[in-house]
């Protein structure tokens, strides 16, 4: 790469050449989308509470749409099964319904999409680059599969769904829905550990919520596919925006499937906004073509 | 082996993490047992043990309730943060008699089986403060007994000789766990300063007989007859005689 191609990939500002490239708006595409579906969501909850338009009521461990239709957190009700409670049809139901939906839009796109924590830690990590902090601890990644068997070993253990007394995810949708208390604290927390302890550690490390959500997404249908990985030209763009890394690597230089595999991917499709050789795509996970 | 090594180091790292973060969890869960006293549930919610284990802190009874009696706990409130709650004293249960709270909860952490609103056990109205209750006074205040939604079963006046005056009678307001559901209409209309009345969660209200305790004349009404002989007849022993 040559200095002026260089000076192009400013390590703080992974989206410059794409900005160059394709304009402000191309480059951020999919990242507003995923801004839009995000507030989106806790819109319709604060509906009720700000505006007295009840389109959704209560939170996203359960919810009732329209008087009708139950939607329930899978992880949650999973949690109240492995304490030995049976749970009552409406949130089997309801945990039934978003399992289906994840396991084919991607487990993990709950964290993208939905998920207000996924706003906190963003921002953590963008202030990160601008503020050229240096990743200092490394956590494995693997810790947040440990932490999901954790949980739910010591929901069997208490026989009560103990995780949800500290789960910052949903103390901040709670919070934000029924009134924080100290739960700022937690939500806080997560954001320092983000930005000064260890780089992506929440989203990226921790969250079992995140884990189970990679586990039930396993074989999503709906997955990003680096089909044009012959125009890259190695700028690390990607790699420099996406919350986890070492999904792209054996799609975009491996010579087997260019879709990207691995549960860890959120589909935030920020690689394929920050590209400006347009190398990513959205793809169903079966497409093997490459050109 | 190298790439072994730091995957196995990793691993150990990760399941390190998540054994301390259980820990700390488990540690905060043993302390958090027990409901404060002044925090009630919703009408139907299983005993707090089993409470914990099945409520999913979604708030759609919070949203089903007319009266906003019922809150979310937050962080801080000293009840597990994020189940449902209630202080008698700010809002008490109105016991709709259609329920709305339980009907709404999805888990079924508030006992859909609970059909009759007069059958809830939010817990158990007990006068704390015989010193200030106006009626242990001798005065006629009344106003827990009259405001009671069960009025006449789950709180009756008891009448007794007023020793002070030695002429009057003093009506002692009196709480029949039979029939008391804890909603706290009393304690929030209770005219004292701090009410003399409180609704405590029943594990607090409630004292409980060893399981081996036997009361002799329930177990004679039981089996029909009495299981010992009716009337022992003991030994006499006199000083003996020098």
């Amino acid at each position: 790469m040559s200095r002026a191609e260089a000076a192009l990939h400013p390590p703080h500002a992974p989206a410059a050449a794409a900005v160059a490239a394709k304009g402000l708006l191309r480059a951020h595409r999919w990242l507003l989308l995923r801004r839009t579906s995000q507030f989106a969501a806790l819109a319709l909850f604060l509906a009720g509470p700000l505006a007295g338009i009840w389109i959704v009521k209560g939170n996203l461990a359960s919810s009732l749409t329209l008087e009708v239709l139950p939607l329930s957190d899978p992880y949650a009700v999973l949690q109240g099964l492995a304490a030995g409670h049976l749970m009552a049809a409406s949130a089997l139901t309801g945990a039934a319904i978003m399992a289906v939906f994840y396991a084919i839009a991607g487990g993990r796109a709950y964290c993208a999409w939905v998920c207000p924590v996924n706003v906190v830690t963003d921002t953590a990590a963008w202030l990160r680059r601008r503020l050229g902090l240096r990743p200092d601890i490394s956590l494995p990644r693997a810790t947040r599969q440990w932490l999901l068997g954790a949980t739910l070993a010591l929901a069997a253990a208490t026989g009560a769904i103990v995780w949800e007394w500290v789960n910052p995810v949903s103390m901040l949708h709670r919070g934000l829905i029924f009134g924080f208390g100290l739960a700022w604290a937690v939500v806080l927390a997560v954001f320092v550990l983000d930005l000064l302890v260890s780089a992506r550690a929440w989203c990226g490390h921790l969250c079992p919520m995140g884990a189970f959500y990679a586990l039930l997404g396993s074989g999503a249908l709906l997955r990003v596919s680096a089909r044009s990985s012959s125009r890259c030209d190695d700028c690390l763009d990607c790699y420099r925006a996406c919350p986890e890394p070492q999904v792209i690597q054996p799609a975009l230089k491996g010579l087997a499937s260019p879709v990207i595999g691995s549960a860890a991917c959120t589909n935030c499709g920020r690689c394929i906004d920050v590209c400006s050789q347009d190398v990513f795509r959205f793809a169903i996970r079966f497409d093997q073509r490459r050109d | 082996m190298a790439a072994r090594r730091q995957i196995l180091q990793g691993m150990a790292g990760a399941a390190g993490c998540a054994a301390l973060a259980g820990l700390g969890l488990g540690l905060y869960a043993q302390q958090t047992r027990a409901l404060p006293v002044r925090a009630l549930r919703p009408p139907g919610a299983q005993p707090e043990e089993k409470f914990l284990g099945a409520c999913l802190r979604c708030g759609l009874c919070v949203r089903a309730c007319p009266y906003k009696t019922l809150r979310l706990a937050e962080l801080g409130d000293g009840v597990v943060s994020g189940t449902p709650w209630f202080t008698a004293r700010r809002i008490p249960c109105e016991m709709c008699p259609d329920i709305p709270c339980v009907k709404a909860c999805p888990s079924g952490a508030l006992e859909p089986s609970l059909q009759d609103i007069d059958r809830a056990r939010m817990g158990l109205a007990v006068i704390v403060d015989q010193e200030n209750c106006l009626n242990y006074q001798g005065l006629r205040c009344d106003v827990c007994y009259r405001v009671c939604p069960l009025i006449g079963k789950a709180i009756t006046l008891e009448l007794r000789h007023n020793e002070r005056t030695g002429k009057h009678a003093m009506f002692i307001p009196t709480v029949n766990s039979n029939h008391c559901t804890g909603c706290g209409k009393c304690e929030r209309a209770c005219v004292l300063e701090e009410a003399a009345i409180k609704v405590l969660p029943l594990k607090q209200a409630k004292g409980e007989l060893g399981r081996h305790y036997r009361l002799g004349w329930k177990e004679k009404e039981k089996a029909g007859r009495a299981l010992g002989p009716e009337a022992l007849e003991f030994p006499i022993r006199r000083p003996e005689q020098r």
